[in-house]
Order: C-alpha cells, then sequence, then structure tokens
C-alpha cells in the first residue's frame, strides 16, 4: 500500500465515522512519518478539524509558506501542509530558511510588494516590522474553539494595537527549571544549611539564584563521578543572549508602580537601557559565571538544553526545551526535575522618583519573551487557503500530538494545554513535575506586572546593539555601565533614526500590555 | 574583408563573453553601490537616495575598523602559518617518500569539507566540559583550556580552524609549483656540494617565489573573509574579540537589516582590501623577489 493509499483509506475511514456519527475520530501521524510512539488524539468537530478541512477542495491552487528550518517550527509545518494537501487537494510549497535568514527572506518580499509567501512563520517579536503586511485574522476564526482557547498572554502577544493579526501557534515565555531531587535531598539541605548558614530553598531573588548556583558549582553533588555546576544560561551573544539578560533584569527594573515603559520612557521616548535597574541586572548576570559549567559563556540556546536537560546543572532558565529535554523518556534527569518562576529582586528601581524601591515579596514580573507565530501576508490571493491551513495547523487535535513531540517547538498557548492531568496522562510525567510546569506557565497570565519583547520597527537593530553591549561587559571588555551607556547612546540613534514618534507609537502598543492590568 | 570589418568580425565573438562577465562582476558592483547610497533598513524600503551619509557613519564606526584590524591580524597570522606548514608538507611529498600518494590525497582532505559543518565540528571538539580536546590535553596534564570563553584562546581557536582547513590549499599550490622546477638549478647545486639547508635558501625558495607570493596573496584574500568559523564557533565573542569585518557586515546587513549601511560596510571594506593587497603583493614581490622584478 502507498503512503497516498493508506491516506485515501484513513480519510475514507474519517468519513465513514463522521457518518455514522460514530463521535470524533482518533488522529494520528503515522501515515507521514515515525511519529506512532506520539499515540492519537481525538479530531474535536469545528470548523479547524480533519472532517472540517476534508470538506474543503483547494484543488488546482499552490500555498506559498516560509518557515523555520526543520526541526523547530519547521518539521510541524512539513508535517501539517502534506495533511492539508491530502486533505484539501491544495498544493503547499513550503520553503525552510535557517533563523539567521528568516527575518530579511520575509521582509524583502514585503518591502518589494511581492506575494512571495502566503503563510509565514516567524518569532512573534517581529511584528513591529512586519504589521503593516500582515492581513488580519478574520473573525470567523477567531470564533473557533481552538483560538478562543488560546490564553491571554499569547491574544495579547499575537495582537497589534486592537487587532489580531498574528494566528498563534506556540506559547513562549522565560521560567526557571531546576533539579528538585537535589532541593529536596535531606543531606543537600544539610550541607548547604552547615557551610552557608541558610536554609536551601528554591531562589526567589537573582541574588539566591547566583549563591546556590555557585555552592553547587564544581563538585559531584549528582553522585555520578562527574563534576556538576549551577547554572547553565544564554550568553553566546548573537544567539538569543539578548532574551536571558532581559529575564535577569526585568526584576531590577521592571517595576509595579512605575507604569510607562521598561525599555523606553514611553513620555521621553529616553532609553532606559542603562539606568540603575539595568546595571544591577547586568552585573548579576556577570557575577553569575562563576556558577557556569566549562564553556558556559559561549552557551547559545542548544547548549543551555543540553546543559541542563543532560543532568550538568542544577538550574536554568529560558524556554520550555530545556525542560521538556530533561522529561525526555531517555533522560537521566527524567522526573527530578521542576519549574517555577524567574527569581526576582526585593529591591527595584524607580526611574520615576530615581531611587531604589524596596519590596518585601520579591518583585519577579513574567517575561513573555517571543515564541513562534504565524500569519498570513497581506498581499496574499490566497487568504481563505491561507487561514485554512493556520486553523488546521492548530486544531486541537494536531496541537495535542505537537505539544508531545519536544523537537517541534511547540509549547502550551491554550488554557486546556495547562492541566497536569495531560502530562501525566500523555507523557507519563509525575504529578509534581507536571504540577509545577503547569503553575509556574499558567501563573504567569495572573500577572499584572509583564515584560514582553520591544514590539517596535528595528528591533532587531536594538536588541543586537543590546547583546553586543551586554558581552562586551560580560567579557570585562567594558564595564556594565560603561556598556550599558554604549547601548544607549546606540539606542538613541536608531531611536531618531527611525524617527522617535514611530518608535513610541509602537511602543505604546508593548506598553499598553505590560501595564494593562489582569 | 577590410581590416574593421575583421576587427568587427573578431569583437562580435568576443562580445557574449564580454557581457556575460559585466553582468557577474560589473552589474553587482554597480548595484551594491547604489545601495550603498540608500538608506535601505527594515523601515525605509527601496533605493532612496541618502548620499554619502552611510559612509560618513563608516568613517566613525569604531567597531568596524577594529574589526577590520583584528581580521588583519588573524589573517596575516593564519596565512603565515599556513605558507610555512604548506610548504613543509609540500617539501615532504616532493620527495619519493613512502605511500606519496596517500599522503599527498590525505592532506587535502580539511580542504574539501564544508567550512560550516567542519566548524560546527571543530566546536564540538573545543566544547570545554565535553570536548575531545580538552580530554586529549588532559591525559597530559594540561588544561582544562577554556578555548571559546577567553579572549585570546577563542582568537587561537578560530585561527586555528582556518589553519587546519586552507593549509592543503597552500600546500597544494606550493606542491605543483616544486613539481614546475627544473631539475639543472638542483644538479648544479649537487655538483656544487650543496647541502639540503643550502639548496633550499639558494635554489628552492627563490625559484618558487613567484607561486609563493600568488599563493600569500589568494589565500590572504580568502583569509580576510572569516565568517563561517566566527559565526559557528563564537558568534564573534567573547565580547566582541573574534569579531571579524566579514561578520560584523553580516550582523549589520542580515541581522539588523539595515542594507544601505551594510552596503556602504562592503564597499569600503572592499576599497580597503584592494589598497592593503596592492601594497602587500609589491611588498612581497620586493622581499621574496627583488628590487629588479
Amino acid at each position: 500500500m502507498t503512503r497516498h493509499q493508506l491516506l485515501t483509506a484513513s480519510l475514507c475511514t474519517l468519513a465513514i465515522s463522521i457518518a455514522q456519527g460514530a463521535g470524533a475520530a482518533d488522529i494520528d501521524y503515522g501515515t507521514f512519518g515515525d511519529y506512532a510512539k506520539y499515540g492519537t488524539a481525538a479530531d474535536v468537530a469545528g470548523a479547524c478539524s480533519y472532517a472540517a478541512m476534508d470538506e474543503k477542495d483547494y484543488s488546482g491552487r499552490t500555498l506559498k509558506v516560509i518557515s523555520h528550518a526543520v526541526p523547530v517550527i519547521g518539521e510541524p509545518t512539513d508535517l501539517h501542509a502534506r495533511q492539508f494537501e491530502a486533505l484539501t487537494g491544495a498544493k503547499v510549497d513550503v520553503v525552510h530558511v535557517p533563523f539567521g535568514d528568516l527575518y530579511q527572506r520575509i521582509m524583502i518580499p514585503f518591502q518589494t510588494q511581492q506575494a512571495a509567501y502566503d503563510v509565514l512563520f516567524y518569532p512573534s517579536l517581529w511584528i513591529g516590522d512586519f504589521h503593516n503586511f500582515l492581513a488580519p485574522v478574520p473573525a470567523a476564526y477567531k470564533e473557533v474553539s481552538g483560538l478562543k482557547d488560546v490564553t491571554a498572554n499569547y491574544k495579547d502577544v499575537a495582537t497589534w494595537g486592537e487587532e489580531m493579526v498574528q494566528y498563534p501557534v506556540d506559547g513562549d515565555r522565560h521560567y526557571m527549571k531546576y533539579r528538585s531531587d537535589i532541593f529536596d535531598n535531606a543531606d543537600m539541605q544539610t550541607k548547604f544549611k552547615t557551610e552557608t548558614g541558610k536554609d536551601l530553598r528554591v531562589p526567589q531573588t537573582w541574588e539566591e539564584y547566583n549563591a546556590v548556583a555557585t555552592f553547587f558549582s564544581g563538585w559531584d553533588w549528582a553522585g555520578d563521578g562527574q563534576p556538576h555546576f549551577g547554572s547553565a544560561e544564554v550568553t553566546k551573544r548573537d544567539d538569543l543572549m539578548f532574551s536571558a539578560f532581559i529575564s535577569r533584569v526585568a526584576a531590577y527594573a521592571k517595576n509595579p508602580n512605575v507604569k510607562g515603559g521598561f525599555f523606553f520612557d514611553l513620555e521621553t521616548m529616553e532609553p532606559q537601557v542603562n539606568n540603575p535597574g539595568w546595571v544591577k541586572g547586568l552585573e548579576m548576570f556577570i557575577d553569575a559565571q562563576k556558577a557556569f559549567p566549562p564553556g558556559g559563556g559561549n552557551f547559545g540556546l542548544g547548549d543551555e538544553i543540553f546543559s541542563f536537560g543532560g543532568g550538568q546543572t542544577l538550574m536554568s532558565y529560558s524556554w520550555d526545551d530545556a525542560f521538556i529535554q530533561a522529561q525526555e523518556a531517555d533522560s537521566p534527569i527524567r522526573n527530578k526535575v521542576a519549574a517555577a518562576p524567574l527569581p526576582g529582586a526585593n529591591t527595584v528601581w524607580n526611574r520615576t522618583t530615581k531611587s531604589w524601591d524596596t519590596f518585601e515579596t520579591p518583585n519577579a514580573p513574567p517575561y513573555i519573551t517571543w515564541g513562534w507565530t504565524s500569519a498570513v501576508a497581506k498581499a496574499s490571493k490566497n487568504q481563505d487557503m491561507a487561514f485554512d491551513y493556520l486553523c488546521f495547523f492548530s486544531n486541537e487535535a494536531n496541537t495535542t500530538l505537537d505539544l508531545q513531540i519536544g523537537r517541534f517547538g511547540v509549547n502550551p498557548y491554550r488554557s486546556t494545554h495547562f492541566d497536569p492531568a495531560f502530562w501525566q496522562d500523555k507523557l507519563g510525567w509525575e504529578r509534581n513535575v507536571a504540577e509545577t510546569y503547569v503553575q509556574t506557565l499558567s501563573g504567569m497570565d495572573d500577572s499584572t506586572n509583564r515584560v514582553f519583547d520591544l514590539r517596535v520597527p528595528g528591533v532587531n537593530q536594538f536588541m543586537s546593539s543590546l547583546a553586543n553591549g551586554v558581552a562586551e561587559a560580560m567579557a570585562g571588555q567594558k564595564s556594565p555601565q560603561e556598556a550599558l551607556d554604549g547601548v544607549a547612546a546606540q539606542w538613541t540613534e536608531i531611536r531618531d533614526k527611525i524617527g522617535a514618534d514611530r518608535v513610541r507609537e509602537a511602543y505604546a502598543n508593548v506598553v499598553a500590555l505590560e501595564d494593562r492590568g489582569r | 574583408m577590410d581590416q574593421t570589418g575583421l576587427r568587427f568580425y573578431k569583437s562580435s565573438f568576443l562580445l557574449p563573453g564580454l557581457l556575460v562577465l559585466l553582468a557577474i562582476i560589473l552589474f553587482p558592483l554597480v548595484f551594491t553601490i547604489r545601495v550603498s547610497l540608500s538608506g535601505w533598513d527594515a523601515i525605509s524600503p527601496g533605493l532612496n537616495w541618502a548620499g554619502v551619509r552611510n559612509y560618513v557613519i563608516v568613517f566613525g564606526d569604531r567597531r568596524f575598523w577594529e574589526a577590520m584590524l583584528r581580521l588583519s591580524g588573524m589573517a596575516i597570522g593564519t596565512v603565515l602559518v599556513q605558507y610555512v606548514l604548506g610548504f613543509a608538507l609540500a617539501l615532504l611529498v616532493w620527495r619519493e617518500v613512502l605511500f606519496r600518494r596517500f599522503f599527498r590525497v590525505l592532506f587535502l582532505i580539511p580542504m574539501m569539507t564544508t567550512p560550516v559543518v567542519m566548524s560546527v565540528i571543530w566546536r564540538t571538539i573545543f566544547h570545554e566540559s565535553l570536548g575531545p580536546a580538552n580530554d586529549f590535553l588532559g591525559l597530559f596534564g594540561l588544561g582544562p583550556y577554556p578555548w571559546l570563553t577567553s579572549a585570546n584562546w577563542a582568537v587561537a581557536a578560530v585561527m586555528l580552524v582556518e589553519i587546519w582547513q586552507w593549509t592543503p590549499f597552500m600546500f597544494l599550490l606550493l606542491l605543483a609549483g616544486l613539481l614546475s622546477l627544473p631539475r639543472e638549478p638542483f644538479l648544479a647545486a649537487a655538483i656544487d656540494g650543496a647541502g639540503p639547508i643550502r639548496t633550499f635558501l639558494n635554489v628552492t625558495f627563490p625559484m618558487l617565489a613567484p607561486v609563493s607570493i600568488g599563493a600569500l596573496i589568494i589565500r590572504l584574500i580568502e583569509a580576510s573573509k572569516i565568517m563561517e568559523t566566527v559565526y559557528v564557533l563564537t558568534s564573534g565573542g567573547p565580547g566582541t574579540a573574534t569579531e571579524t569585518a566579514g561578520y560584523y557586515i553580516y550582523i549589520r546587513g542580515l541581522r539588523d537589516f539595515e542594507i544601505g549601511y551594510a552596503a556602504a560596510l562592503s564597499i569600503t571594506y572592499l576599497v580597503v582590501m584592494i589598497v592593503l593587497m596592492t601594497v602587500i603583493a609589491k611588498l612581497l614581490v620586493r622581499v621574496l623577489v627583488g628590487r629588479s622584478a
């Protein structure tokens, strides 16, 4: 039996089961590759379901899609494209592009007014540059069950002003992950207490994080004969290090009592990147280096994932990947990890009063940092088919399966994803692991003091400049203040080049999200 | 057919090739110059007219000039080492040695590998806790060394990979040069009682000077474009310790999407390189061949 015949047979079975009213059919990806081990998921009835797509006929039409390289987001793009072809008769051309080239491959056709791609997958923080070129999500799609179930944070991420221009397919944020087996170990607790005079607990502040990480660096606390270390962080200059840095800075510089901008003062548009809160965050980032594993000063995201996920370090913070890696079936630390919100700070810079505010409960703003998103090009002549593809991509059955395939890079973004039972039943996680994971992630939606990315035109220039300044300070080439003063000067130049009003107009959208109470 | 007709007849045969050559070489260059005079970036699409504004900024861009200086040091350093090693290897297999053909192929393998892929492999080798470089050195009680996290070591690591990958190219050119040398001068030197060192210094090296100059210049041009190795190994870090001009232009052009400015950087880089290479070529000729050349 050929793949096509098998698919046709599956679809016939599906059609018959629907016709017989036998309830939702079970979907599996087995026909399209080595996905059988991920089991099946029910096809939830609705406009985006397999059954609904099977009713469509896009024969003779071609959908052009640009996405990231395989596997992260690129593999599900491909998989769902092939399924969509089989169901609708459309031809779907997927172009996979390495991360470093993705921006310009999307932007140049936009700028030259070519409809090179109908559907785009890209990091959500580029919305500031792309929003004018994107088709708003039609009202009908906002009413489908999957999109209605997207949490407030990720609807915010997809929205520009009052308009949803990105189609949510992923949810991302930074949070802390740690080795619960070590924190819960009585011997480790005694040793820590004896040597530091303090109780060993999951760090509540970045000072505690650095202290615990330093204590657990350079010795064999895992009992496997190897030295282990305190913290794995993303530190490689042009490999998303800016996000790690912002995670640390948020605690010191995103003051819940000060509205109107974390990156800039919205009123004056003066960069805040060199204020004492940011400098303190950088000093703590530099201080943390002594708890890094060898080579940790040059860790890209992949290194961070495998360092924590492979059991080399006690703690880490970034996106979900390291946690998912740690929970893979063959991981040496499976079910020995837990998740927690990012650490906070007891003293937070107040840029209005130019002084430090003290908080008894540490200030710990969640950082809703960029994740993968999708959109339809305004210039596309296939918008109907494009939105159908995205709605199919993220239907309940597909999302249920995609969440289980770690390498896909699809992470929880709907209310139904924050059910511990899902992770326990589908992936065999232990209860504590699933609960800390779900509580940490869902807790961010409740926050009234959040940090989003700098979603303004020229975001890459701002972030590239920031990463360079931080890297110079991390390498000891400049002092933290000197490095961030340099960044602030560059941000001022970039702001003036783009136009302060233009940046302000865009930044007002970010501030509205950050200051909006929930 | 008169002379004019003959000239036209001959030129018409050359014209297609000439047009293709212009299209391949001249058009991209002219287009880049035009782009460099525009403010094309994420905000202002297209070729608006920005005059020489980008060039004014380039002259004040300290990071670019530091990257140029760093690049010069790395390029000259790696090419010199490649030349010495390449020459030594070429001399080794020029003579009748056992398994000569095997060694000739073996020495060429690094050059035939893909730079990005090899950089990824070298990155694994240099991994400070899991990579074999520190494990191997540890057998002799050395290290561990911060290959990619200390400025000096990172520069050394990038240079090492470049030397490993491109010494075979130098080897290939110099071996070809050695094989083309006439035998008579060597016979004369032997009859005069010259030993191997004297023969090398007075016969082999001077006779190979033209090939050496060509090889050095070609490699310097190539080495001044160090990019993949930096991109994969260090991303220009720690800090800006390994940031080369090519990598910086990549960041400004493709990551930051400052297309106009990146074009101005590229043209500046091109002009600097043409001037430097001309000077270096003249110096090499003067040193290796002599004033009369």
